[in-house]
């Protein structure tokens, strides 16, 4: 098991926050919170080790395409594929109301 | 064909969402929510992922206009098995609906069980949450009933089986299944011969829920239907205390093993001839 | 053999109770001149049910401590309950499944927990094992729990193979995770730290008990029954190993 932490340049913090997704096999468990303007913080711990650079190369992927709002997000994550936590994260996006 | 569209599986839904389904609308509350972060102390010193909410939810609300506590246990985590942060945010909401009858609040409880027991990652403390759990189920049945659900697909099984025999009204599903023993456990402990865990149809002939109802050992046997359970809770919830406990019962079921011959091996239909089977 | 050896130590020229199934032996008897009621789950070559034959609690042994204890409240004068703790699992078996064991384990937690709402007194002397669904329907609804130190007695959800299985490890793995997760361990010490015995005794000899070892024991009980003082479980909370227990408790009272 490991704890990974990664920061991206962020936007404007969001009014809400919102909570998806579950710790079973193949799937994370994604908190976000409104966090400081300009910057989008996220705490990963996985019980898949040795795995931290494939999380950073699939944030950068999903942060380019657009800014995201200033976030402190918590993963719980159990072994998901990229896919899976990209899902996640979309859904979490969208119940924040990120525009 | 109409089924299908107009039913809404409970079954898939998570245990956050199935109370949210049961409290009347824009009365749900949830207290310790996942963002206070009460998480298992035992768990990441072990290398197993805890989960923000320790996988109960416990939500405050209405059904009816009444004042209700639901306790819901997310089976998708560690098989919904029960630690120390899980099984005392159940005992302590049930303690609390105790103390609110005493005060002459008439809080009422319902249990969504989607477990396999005690977390063996937290083993004693979990086991002791369970003793708790089941002290404040026997507490608050003295108010008000304690509906207990049990809709799959995880089913309900170890300590926590006992706390659906404690409760005042058991409902199922035919994906559910009840039972105190894992099938893997069973077979490990009595051989394939006693039990097979890897046949399904089997396993369901004897626990599933269809076969607990018509063994007299579950209240409601509902389709898996959020609208259906939700009114099946409700009027449960309505009734108040059943007026045979099933788990008083010791008299009856003394009686109907003692006439049982436990020679053979046993068959579904003799438990439903035993138990529920008229008698002169 | 502990349950039956302390039972008949403990209960010598009681009156035993009748009607109740060959693997449970319950008397009436006396402590400190006052009346109590003994209960102990006790192995039964000759149970009709071929997997409870060891001391199991099974269909029989639930109900039946249901109606020992039922039988007990009805007598009226809230007498101590006894339970002589030595059970080593539930009955893990086909029949038992299909006959709704967990309802008749749910029976006796019920009745126990029902005596101690009322106001007898319930102590659990823990003499052997005291394991998962045994001891959920046979002790571990008492006031007090009360255990003697030896390496025979022990307190777990699950045995050592199968809970190795079950989490998909190795005994020894298992093991060593125990010595740093307390209340995973499998020994009296451990247990204890939890916070939930509310005393530990040390015999000399606890397989086939002394004179002194029964007096001492006896003693105990004694003390514990006058302790008593609430119907709850509210004793077993306060030790560092089970802080989260409380902290959770005090957050939905704010919360409520």
């Amino acid at each position: 098991m490991e704890t990974l932490s990664f920061e991206f340049p962020a936007g404007q913090p969001p009014t809400g926050r919102a909570l998806v997704g579950c710790v079973g096999s193949g799937d994370l468990e994604v908190l976000l919170e409104p966090g400081i303007a300009g910057t989008l913080t996220i705490q990963v711990q996985t019980s898949v080790n040795g795995a931290e650079q494939r999380w950073r190369h699939l944030f950068e992927r999903i942060f380019q395409e657009q800014t995201p709002p200033a976030l402190n997000i918590d993963i719980h994550d159990f072994g998901a594929t990229p896919g899976v936590v990209r899902l996640r994260l979309e859904q979490g996006f969208e119940e924040i109301g990120h525009d | 064909m109409t089924d299908l569209l107009t039913k809404h599986s409970f079954v898939e839904l998570g245990a956050r969402q199935r109370t949210q389904a049961l409290l009347d609308a824009g009365t749900y509350r949830e207290l310790i929510d996942p963002f206070q972060r009460v998480m298992s102390p035992w768990l990441s010193r072990q290398g197993v992922v805890p989960q923000a909410d320790d996988g109960v939810v416990i939500a405050k609300g209405s059904v009816e206009g009444l004042p209700v506590v639901i306790a819901a246990i997310e089976g998708n985590f560690q098989g919904g098995s029960l630690g120390e942060v899980g099984g005392a945010k159940i005992a302590g909401a049930l303690e609390l609906a105790a103390e609110d009858n005493r005060n002459g609040i008439p809080t009422r409880a319902v249990l969504l069980l989607e477990t396999g027991g005690v977390r063996l990652q937290e083993a004693n403390l979990g086991l002791a949450a369970i003793a708790d759990i089941h002290a404040a189920i026997v507490d608050l049945r003295q108010y008000q009933p304690v509906i207990g659900v049990v809709a799959g697909s995880v089913g309900c099984f170890g300590g926590m089986s006992i706390a659906a025999g404690l409760c005042s009204y058991l409902v199922v599903t035919r994906e559910a299944r009840l039972g105190l023993n894992g099938p893997q456990v069973i077979e490990q402990e009595a051989g394939l011969d006693e039990y097979d865990s890897r046949d399904r149809p089997f396993i369901w002939s004897l626990t599933g829920g269809e076969q607990r109802f018509n063994s007299g050992l579950a209240d409601r046997y509902v389709a898996d239907d959020v609208a259906q359970i939700q009114q099946t809770v409700s009027a449960l919830l309505l009734q108040g205390v059943p007026q045979q406990q099933r788990s008083r019962r010791a008299e009856f079921y003394l009686a109907r093993l003692a006439e049982l011959d436990a020679t053979p091996q046993i068959e579904p239909a003799t438990v439903r001839a035993l138990y529920q089977g008229e008698r002169p | 053999m502990r349950g039956l050896q302390w039972f008949n130590a403990l209960s010598a020229g009681a009156t035993p109770v009748q009607g109740l199934p060959d693997s449970l032996k319950v008397a009436d008897g006396q402590l400190n001149g006052q009346s109590v009621r003994f209960i102990a789950v006790v192995t039964d070559p000759n149970n009709r049910f071929p997997r409870a034959r060891n001391g199991e609690v099974g269909l029989l042994e639930g109900w039946g401590l249901a109606k020992a204890v039922d039988e007990a409240i009805a007598l009226g004068d809230k007498r101590p309950l006894i339970a002589l703790v030595d059970v080593p699992s539930q009955a893990y078996g086909r029949r038992e499944e299909a006959l709704g064991i967990h309802q008749a384990l749910a029976a006796a937690a019920d009745s126990y927990a029902r005596a101690r709402l009322a106001g007898h007194p319930v102590i659990a002397l823990l003499v052997g094992k005291a394991m998962s669904g045994a001891f959920l329907a046979h002790g571990y609804q008492a006031n007090r729990l009360i255990a003697l130190r030896d390496p025979g007695v022990m307190v777990h959800a699950m045995g050592k193979a199968s809970a190795a299985r079950v989490t998909l490890r190795s005994v020894e793995e298992l093991e060593a995770l125990a010595a740093s997760v307390p209340p995973m361990a499998y020994d009296i010490d451990s247990y204890a730290s939890l916070g939930l015995l509310w005393e530990t005794l040390t015999v000399s000899q606890i397989e086939q008990p002394t004179a002194d070892d029964v007096a001492r024991v006896c003693d105990c009980l004694v003390h514990a029954i006058k302790d008593i003082h609430t119907p709850d479980l509210s004793g077993r909370l306060g030790a560092a190993n089970r802080a989260a227990s409380s902290h959770v408790r005090q957050l939905l009272r704010e919360q409520w």
